[in-house]
């Protein structure tokens, strides 16, 4: 029993480790990659090597910034939105496996826990925009409930043709099921929940919600400090659980050439390939305009996740006779 | 619908390639830029070639260089001569803070008393340290870069001859070139005209 309790702590903590390094990893990628995307060096002088440092001395500057409350917001809910915000990522990266063992809790429905749980950060940023007691706020929080109720079903759809062709809820069944024909015959589905996952979390093209020159910053224009740092941190915790989601998925997670030894490696491996493009995506694509971002959800991506699961559904009776 | 994924294709090509070539950033206070010769960073004095006649202070548009200088009498070298005055500069002052670096003093002047210098680095943090006084204005002329060559294709003394060729006697643009570092560069037609 005492060992049990030993072993959950320790599986929290390791998760938790990997929660504060990884979105600051992807977010220190980001800065670089899009710096030189720009023709510019990005920083170069936190912590001496490249700007290395350059998050923590961000996370120190807000740290140190006066929390305010404004006196308009409906305070309680208000102070708990970051938090729900970066707890459901928490959760669904949890369940993520690096390789077959190297899990933090190994669920039998993985693949619908990370869906469900994802969808609490919604209501994270809804709860931001309704109780900040600001137009700009309010307008901010119901674009994200628009566009996130839009691109739910499409990733949703692309989950669920990952999970008939491998017959199985469990992240870890659907890896061992993978087979490199997935890269063809999952492929759509693949598309679907790139876009879908850059909707979801936000991230341009898709920011409508905290579009700056229309909103000052959507949902989080009435927050500082800390706890605008945990949105922030949630975002990157939402790259990085999207791209090991999609690297799970669709490349197969840990194998690949000595996965017995390095299985862990090759997951972290596909998934920086798929933030790497979560982040060019970014730099290089301009921001759809509100209505289009409805269009490209209902005309495009549900239509084409909805051939995928088709042509799955067909793959799956046609190979499993 | 083709042309706008070939758009969204091209943007990622082009991000790519910009990230595979040199950032344009200048690493400033690390690596010092390096100005071409005609920058207006600051403005040297020379002060041995100032006699004091007020003209850079008269020219400049917004009154920015004080001057105050008195009369020297030099007695008479020999027996039955007469004695001569000559200027002494007491103060030559330019305020950064005013100077609007146009240049016209450094134009007007008819001794070659004020240059240009590329040095750029003299910020302070008081707006009333940026009155700078003679000594610090003298500082800076080690800073003055040599005149660059009138054609910058060609070697120093062919550019010389095509100014020659071009206009002996009353050419202004000849005459202003001239006026940088006169010690440097002769006047013009003055090799060939005895």
């Amino acid at each position: 029993m005492a060992g049990d309790i030993v072993e959950i702590v320790l599986r929290a903590v390791c998760v938790l480790a990997a929660f504060l390094v990884l979105p600051l990893l992807v977010g220190q990628t980001e800065h670089k990659v899009m710096a030189h995307m720009q023709g510019r060096l990005g920083p170069m002088e936190a912590g001496g090597f490249h700007g290395w440092a350059q998050l923590v001395a961000d996370g120190i500057k807000f740290s140190q910034k006066e929390d305010i409350v404004p006196l308009a917001a409906d305070k309680r809910v208000f102070r708990i939105a970051p938090a729900l915000g970066i707890v459901s990522y928490l959760f669904a990266l949890a369940v993520i496996p690096l390789g077959p063992h190297t899990v933090g809790a190994d669920v039998p429905g993985s693949l619908v826990w990370v869906l469900a749980v994802g969808g609490i950060g919604t209501v994270g940023t809804l709860m931001a925009g309704w109780g900040s007691g600001n137009k700009y706020s309010l307008l901010g929080g119901l674009r994200t409930a628009a566009q996130l109720v839009s691109y739910e079903l499409p990733l949703i759809l692309a989950c669920a043709s990952f999970a008939i062709a491998a017959g199985s809820l469990s992240l870890v069944g659907i890896a061992h099921a993978w087979t490199p024909w997935w890269l063809l015959w999952q492929l759509p589905g693949a598309l679907v929940f790139l876009v879908a996952a850059t909707a979801e979390l936000q991230r341009p093209p898709f920011d409508m919600p905290v579009a700056d020159s229309e909103l000052v910053m959507g949902p989080y224009t009435e927050y500082t400090g800390l706890r605008f740092a945990l949105f922030l941190l949630a975002e990157y915790a939402g790259i990085v659980v999207m791209s090991l989601l999609l690297g799970v998925l669709y490349l197969g997670g840990w194998t690949g050439p000595f996965d017995h030894q390095i299985g862990w490696l090759w997951t972290l491996l596909k998934g920086a390939i798929f933030a790497v493009l979560i982040i060019w995506i970014r730099v290089a694509w301009p921001r759809l305009r509100e209505d289009q971002l409805q269009r490209v959800a209902w005309l495009g991506l549900v239509p084409l996740a909805l051939l995928q699961l088709a042509i799955t559904a067909i793959g799956v009776v046609v190979t499993s006779r | 619908m083709t042309k706008f994924l070939s758009g969204l294709a091209k943007g990622m090509a082009t991000t790519a390639r910009t990230m595979t070539t040199h950032a344009h950033t200048q690493q400033y206070p690390h690596v010092k830029p390096e100005l071409p010769s005609r920058s207006r960073g600051v403005i040297a004095l020379l002060e041995e070639n100032c006699t004091s006649c007020m003209l850079c202070a008269r020219e400049c548009p917004d009154w920015c260089i004080y001057i105050d200088s008195h009369k020297e009498t030099t007695p008479p070298t020999t027996e039955g001569g007469r004695a001569r005055q000559h200027n002494v500069l007491d103060r030559f002052a330019i305020d950064f803070s005013l100077c609007m670096y146009c240049g016209i003093c450094i134009e007007v002047c008819p001794f070659d008393a004020l240059f240009w210098s590329p040095e750029f680095e003299y910020s302070t943090t008081d707006i009333r340290d940026l009155l700078q006084e003679k000594e610090t204005l003298g500082q800076w002329m080690p800073t003055v870069p040599a005149p660059e060559p009138l054609v910058p294709e060609l070697p120093q003394t062919e550019a010389q001859q095509l100014v020659v060729d071009v206009e002996p006697e009353d050419d202004p643009a000849a005459g202003r070139t001239t006026k940088r570092g006169a010690g440097e560069v002769p006047r013009p037609g003055t090799e060939e005209q005895p």
